[in-house]
C-alpha cells in the first residue's frame, strides 16, 4: 500500500517538504484512524457509559444507576467464582503450554531429519477452529457414555468409565486443558523456534570451548537469551487464558444452558447479559470493564516479574 | 507526529476491523422487498417482515411462506433465521431493521415489554382468549395485557417401557421415591435406570424439582424467590441420593433432548421431548409409556414443562396495525393452518385444546396424554426468572447435589441473589 507513495514522492521532488509529508500522512492515516475511533474507541467509551445505567434492551438508556452495576457484580459470588475459575485455568494452562512449547522447540532444533515435517505437524492444530476441536473432544474423545473413545480405553483395561464433563468430578479440567494445549502449543513452539534461531551460534561455541554442556548451556545461555520471547509468550498466554470462551462454551454448553461449574469470566458475562435472549447491556459493560482492568493489572504484574534481573 | 511501527500496527488493526465489518454491512439479516407480491394492487399494500427461527422439521419454511403470501392485507416477507435467533431478534429490535412480526419462546421477555418493544395484543386475541390453553395464555399475560399469540406448544415428559416395568413388577412411578425405586429395579450392567442429561439431569430437571415439590420459582408478588423452602431441600435430598445411587445414568450417546439413548437401550427410562414421540413409537411400537415428572413430599404435584413459540408484534414497526391484523388472521382465526403447523411437521400440540382432536398425533394415545399433561400439570419459566436468577438457582442445586453442600445455606444464598435481582428488575 505504501510502495506507490514512495515512488511518487521520490519522483516529485528531491527535497520533500514537510508540508507535503504531513498531507500524505493524513491521507493514509485518516481511514485507519477513523476505523480505530469508530470501531474501537467509540464502543469502549459507549460501554463505559452503558455500565453506569440500567440498560436492558436499549443502547440509549435513561435509568442512571452510578456504580450500581459494578457493586452488583463485585458482590456476586458467581462472578467471583468465575474469576477463581480463570485463575485455576491460567495456573494450569500458562506454565504447561510454556513448558511444552519450549520443550518442543528445543527438541525440534536438535532433530536432524524431517525437521520441517515435525514443525508442520505440531503447528497444524493452530489452524483448527476452537469450536470444531471442542466438538471433537466432547463428542468423540471425552464422551461420557461408556463407548466414548477415552471410556472405551478405560473399560478395556478394566476401569470404570468416567463422566468427563458432568461436573461431579474435576475431569473436565483435563478435557479443557488438553484441548487448549493441543490447539496452541504449535504456535508458541514456532515463536520459541524463532527466538532460538536469533541466538548467535558463536555464544554456544564460546560456551562449549569453556566446557559448558547439556542443561548448563540451557540454563546459562539459551534461557537467559530467550528472555524477550519468553516474556512475550507468557503475556500472550495469560491474555489468551483470560479471554477463554470458545472451548468452554462449546465443550460444556447444553440444550438447557451452560452448567454452573467451569464458568470463566467471559462465559459468565455472556450468560448473564445475553442468556435466554435477554440483553442486559449495563451489567455486561460493567463486567467487561472490570475484566479489562484485571487483565491489565495481571499483564503489568507479570511483565514486572519476568523482567526482574533482565539485562539493562 | 512521527509514525512508529507500533502506531502503524495499531492503525492497521483498526482498518482491518473496518473492512471486515463493512463487508457484512449489506447483510442486515432482513429479506429484501417482498417476494410474495401478486397482482396489480400489490404495490398499494404495506410491506411487513416476519421472522422465524429455523425449525428442524422439513416443510415448515415452505408452509409459513405460503401462508404469508395468502394474507390479503400486506406483502409479508418471511425471514428464516438459521442460528442464534433470539439474540438476532433482540439486537434487531434496537435498530431500524427490526421485524414487524416475530416469534419468541413464551412471548416477549419482561425487558422487551418494559422497554416498549412489544405491542399490546389484547384486542387481537379478544374473545378467542378462552379457546387457548389457559396455562399458556397466562404466561403471555403481564399486568392484565396479552403480549403474544401462541403458535404451537412443545413439552417435555418421561418416557418408559411398560414391559420393563412389568418385569420388575412395578407400577408407573407417581412420586420421586417411586421413580428412584423403578430406576434401581430396571437398571442392569448395560442399561442405566433413568437418564435426564449428561449433567446428571440437573439442568433440565432443576425447575421441576421446585414445581414437583409444590413450590414456584418466584413468589406471587414477584419480589422474592419462591423456592427457598424445606420441601425443596427434601426433594433435592432425594434427588441427591438418586444421583449418588448409580441408578441414574449420567453419560449417554446424546443429551436428554434426543431420545436416542432410550431407543438404543442405554437407559430404561428417559426424560425427553414430545418432539421425539414419533421416533420412540417407531422403535418400540406400543411398548411406550409417558409420564409427567413425579411429585415429591406432602403438597407435591406432578409437573411437565412446556414452551410455546408465540407471535409478537414490534411496537415500533411502521405498520403496527396491519401487523396485528396479520397475527390475528394467522394465529387466532386460521385454525386449519394452526392444526397443520402443529401436526404436519414433527409432533407439537396445538395451542387451542379444541383442535387436539384434529391433530392426529395428539388426538389419541401417548400424544393425547401429553397434551393433557400440559393442560393439567404444565409449568413454564416465570416471566421474572431472569438469567441471573436461573444461574443462581442452578449453581446452588449443583453445589448441593454434586458437591454435597448444605441445602439450606445454598438455596438461601440463591434466594438472596434472586431477591436482589428482582429488586433490580422491578426497580
Amino acid at each position: 500500500m505504501t510502495a506507490p507513495v514512495e515512488v511518487h514522492a521520490r519522483r516529485r521532488a528531491p527535497a520533500t517538504n514537510a508540508h507535503s509529508r504531513r498531507r500524505w500522512f493524513w491521507v493514509f492515516v485518516t481511514p485507519f484512524l477513523a476505523g480505530l475511533v469508530v470501531f474501537v474507541y467509540v464502543p469502549i467509551g459507549w460501554s463505559a457509559y452503558l455500565s453506569l445505567f440500567n440498560a436492558r434492551n436499549t443502547v440509549t438508556p435513561t435509568d442512571f444507576v452510578g456504580l450500581g452495576n459494578y457493586a452488583y457484580l463485585l458482590s456476586d459470588r458467581l462472578f467471583l467464582d468465575s474469576m477463581a475459575t480463570f485463575v485455576v485455568f491460567a495456573l494450569i494452562i500458562v506454565p504447561l503450554t510454556f513448558a511444552c512449547s519450549l520443550g518442543l522447540a528445543l527438541l525440534l532444533r536438535r532433530i536432524g531429519v524431517l525437521q520441517a515435517f515435525f514443525r508442520s505437524a505440531f503447528f497444524i492444530p493452530t489452524a483448527c477452529s476452537y469450536v470444531i476441536a471442542a466438538l471433537v473432544w466432547r463428542m468423540s474423545f471425552f464422551n461420557g457414555a461408556r463407548f466414548g473413545l477415552a471410556n472405551t480405553m478405560l473399560r478395556s483395561v478394566g476401569l470404570d468409565p468416567v463422566n468427563w464433563l458432568g461436573g461431579e468430578n474435576h475431569w473436565y479440567w483435563f478435557v479443557l486443558v488438553t484441548l487448549r494445549l493441543w490447539l496452541q502449543v504449535g504456535f508458541y513452539m514456532i515463536l520459541f523456534i524463532a527466538g532460538l534461531n536469533a541466538i548467535d551460534p558463536q555464544v554456544y561455541e564460546a560456551a562449549s570451548l569453556d566446557g559448558a554442556t547439556g542443561f548448563g548451556v540451557f540454563r546459562h545461555i539459551t534461557f537467559p537469551l530467550l528472555r524477550p520471547t519468553s516474556v512475550a509468550v507468557a503475556t500472550l498466554l495469560l491474555i489468551n487464558a483470560f479471554q477463554a470462551f470458545d472451548e468452554f462454551y462449546n465443550t460444556l454448553n447444553t440444550v438447557r444452558g451452560y452448567p454452573p461449574y467451569a464458568r470463566p469470566p467471559l462465559v459468565y458475562l455472556y450468560l448473564i447479559s445475553f442468556g435466554d435472549g435477554s440483553q442486559d447491556l449495563g451489567i455486561g459493560s460493567a463486567g467487561t470493564l472490570i475484566l479489562t482492568v484485571v487483565i491489565l493489572a495481571f499483564s503489568l504484574a507479570q511483565n514486572r516479574l519476568l523482567s526482574i534481573g533482565a539485562d539493562r | 507526529m512521527t509514525i512508529t511501527r507500533r502506531h502503524l500496527l495499531a492503525l492497521s488493526g483498526g482498518i482491518a476491523a473496518t473492512a471486515a465489518l463493512s463487508a457484512c454491512g449489506t447483510n442486515t439479516g432482513r429479506t429484501s422487498a417482498s417476494p410474495t407480491a401478486t397482482g396489480g394492487g400489490a404495490s398499494a399494500k404495506p410491506n411487513l417482515s416476519q421472522w422465524y427461527h429455523a425449525y428442524g422439521e422439513d416443510g415448515v419454511q415452505d408452509a409459513v411462506k405460503t401462508w404469508a403470501s395468502e394474507f390479503d392485507g400486506a406483502n409479508v416477507s418471511v425471514n428464516w433465521v438459521a442460528s442464534d435467533y433470539e439474540k438476532g431478534v433482540s439486537t434487531a429490535l434496537l435498530t431500524d431493521n427490526a421485524p414487524d412480526i416475530f416469534e419468541y419462546a413464551n412471548g416477549p421477555t419482561l425487558d422487551m415489554i418494559k422497554a416498549g418493544q412489544a405491542a399490546d395484543l389484547t384486542d387481537v386475541v379478544g374473545d378467542a382468549k378462552d379457546s387457548f390453553t389457559p396455562r399458556v395464555m397466562e404466561r403471555l399475560t403481564y399486568q392484565g395485557k396479552i403480549w403474544a399469540v401462541p403458535q404451537t406448544v412443545d413439552m417435555q415428559l418421561l418416557y418408559y417401557r411398560p414391559s420393563l416395568l412389568a418385569k420388575a413388577r412395578l407400577q408407573p412411578p407417581t412420586t420421586l421415591d417411586a421413580l428412584v425405586a423403578a430406576a434401581k429395579a430396571q437398571k442392569t450392567n448395560d442399561m442405566g435406570g433413568f437418564f435426564a442429561g449428561n449433567d446428571g439431569g440437573l439442568g433440565v430437571l432443576g425447575s421441576l424439582l421446585i414445581w414437583g415439590a409444590g413450590l414456584e420459582q418466584i413468589s406471587a408478588d414477584k419480589k422474592s424467590a419462591g423456592f427457598n423452602d424445606a420441601r425443596l431441600y427434601a426433594a433435592v435430598g432425594t434427588f441427591k441420593s438418586f444421583f449418588d445411587s448409580g441408578a441414574l445414568l449420567k453419560g449417554a450417546s446424546t443429551d436428554w433432548s434426543d431420545a436416542t439413548p432410550f431407543i438404543n437401550g442405554e437407559t430404561a427410562m428417559q426424560w425427553g421431548g414430545l418432539w421425539d414421540l414419533p421416533k420412540v413409537k417407531q422403535a418400540f411400537g406400543d411398548d411406550v409409556g409417558v409420564l409427567p415428572f413425579p411429585s415429591t413430599g406432602n403438597g407435591g404435584r406432578p409437573a411437565v414443562p412446556f414452551g410455546a413459540f408465540s407471535s409478537v408484534v414490534n411496537a415500533h414497526g411502521k405498520n403496527v396495525e396491519t401487523a396485528k391484523q396479520f397475527v390475528q388472521w394467522l394465529w387466532v382465526d386460521s385454525e386449519d393452518k394452526q392444526v397443520q403447523f402443529s401436526n404436519a411437521f414433527g409432533c407439537h400440540i396445538p395451542a387451542k385444546p379444541k383442535l387436539f382432536s384434529e391433530a392426529d398425533k395428539v388426538a389419541s394415545g401417548q400424544g393425547a396424554q401429553a397434551a393433557k399433561f400440559v393442560s393439567d400439570h404444565g409449568f413454564v419459566d416465570d416471566l421474572f426468572w431472569t438469567p441471573a436468577a436461573s444461574q443462581a438457582y442452578s449453581t446452588a442445586l449443583s453445589n448441593v447435589v454434586k458437591s454435597g453442600r448444605d441445602a439450606r445455606t445454598e438455596f438461601t444464598a440463591a434466594a438472596d441473589k434472586v431477591a436482589a435481582e428482582l429488586k433490580r428488575v422491578n426497580g
